[in-house]
Order: structure tokens, then sequence, then C-alpha cells
């Protein structure tokens, strides 16, 4: 019963870690992983997925889902 | 339809001309429209000497298959080419190369612009510049135009 939690870019570094799994709870959102893995409310401009693709900070998950932050985003 | 992701430098017009000759549409195309992002020596009026660009393996590719498919439905394509460079990126690299095929013009030049903007808007990568007062990570993309940095 578990989550994983992936940081990119700069919050990747301030993590100081690229992943980590966190206990799956029961109607757990994606606001609610923030919230258990840097102990605060989630940003607004920090850009969330799961399962690879965009989703909302009041996304429920389920186990074994991929939640991944990261900062507005620069390629091309 | 095809998207690549490279970890190492490539030559833009190689891969499109070899694509071009991969697919079974001679004859068919009246319009190719192409489109080189390469490494610039200067952003936010500071030198920058390379950088390094990050991704998200698997939501990149999926992310841009999906808008280049939302092309695919809103113009007549005949087919799309995306590279994406990451990693070390030096000086005059090529960063990022689309190229369309449409029988008209307009669908292929417009597709081309969607895809560009989209992939730099939504697809998940991350510059960090190696600029003259060190390392920083670009906080957004510019609009494209010189005068609106003004």
């Amino acid at each position: 019963m578990s989550i994983t939690v992936k940081y990119f870019a700069l919050l990747r570094e301030q993590a100081g870690k690229s992943q980590e799994n966190i206990d799956y709870r029961s109607g757990m959102t994606v606001a609610e992983v923030w919230q258990t893995v840097m102990n605060g409310d989630l940003p607004p401009d920090i850009k969330v997925a799961v399962n690879m693709e965009y989703t909302r900070a009041d996304r429920g998950l389920d186990d074994g889902d991929e939640v991944a932050f990261f900062p507005s985003v620069t390629g091309g | 339809m095809k998207v690549e992701i490279k970890d190492s430098a490539f030559k833009p017009y190689e891969e499109i001309e070899h694509y071009q000759l991969s697919l079974q549409i001679q004859g068919r195309y009246g319009a190719v429209a192409t489109f080189v992002g390469s490494m610039r020596d200067f952003n936010d009026d500071q030198q920058v000497s390379g950088m390094m660009l990050e991704h998200y393996p698997g939501m990149t590719e999926k992310h841009i298959e999906k808008i280049c498919q939302q092309a695919m439905e809103k113009w007549t394509l005949l087919d799309v080419l995306v590279i994406h460079r990451v990693g070390e990126i030096n000086i005059g690299d090529a960063i990022v190369t689309i190229a369309v095929w449409a029988a008209h013009r307009g669908d292929a030049m417009d597709a081309c612009r969607l895809i560009l903007e989209d992939l730099k808007s939504q697809a998940p990568f991350w510059k960090k510049e190696h600029a003259k007062g060190g390392d920083r990570w670009v906080k957004n993309n510019t609009s494209g135009y010189v005068r609106s940095e003004e």
C-alpha cells in the first residue's frame, strides 16, 4: 500500500531526492501527499501529475499511483 | 507520427530528410512546415555558456504524442515528427525540431506553430542554464518575440 512521489528540477534539488515512497491511505488526495512530504500547503504554482497525466490538487488517489510535483515547464 | 527524446546532439535537417524518406506519402504532400530551436549564448541579458535539460521520462513522450494527436484532429495532416534534446546542451546545438507534412500549407504551418507552443507551455522539460553568475533554473519561457521582451 504505497504511493510513489517524484520531484523534478528545482523541487528535486530542494527535496534532495528524485523520488520516494509514502504509505497510501484510502481517500488520499494529491494535496495530502504534498502535506505529508513537505509539511505545508501545496503552492499554486507547483504543477502536479498522476500516472504521467496533468491533474488537480484535489484528485483522489489509488494504491500504487505515481504522483509527480514540478515547477513551470521550460522546454522547446 | 514519431516523437523522440535524444540525449546527444543531432542534425535536425538530416533527421527530417531521413524520416521523410521512410514515409509512404510521396506525391501527397504539398507542404512541409519545419521548426528548429537552437541554444543561444544569451538569455535575460546574461551570457550563457550551455545548459542542462531535464525531463520526465515517460510523461514527456506521452504528452508530446497527445499534443501531436490533437493537432492531427484539428488539421488535415499526413505526418508529424518531433525530436527534443535532453542532457547537457552546448551553444548552437539544436534543442527541438518539429516537422509537419500536409497537402496544404495552412494546415502544415498552423499545426507546426501549435505543436511548438503547446510543447513549450505543457511538455515536462526544465532548463538549467550555465550563466556567468552561476547555474540557474529558467523560470519561464520567453514570449517568442524580441519586442515584447522590451
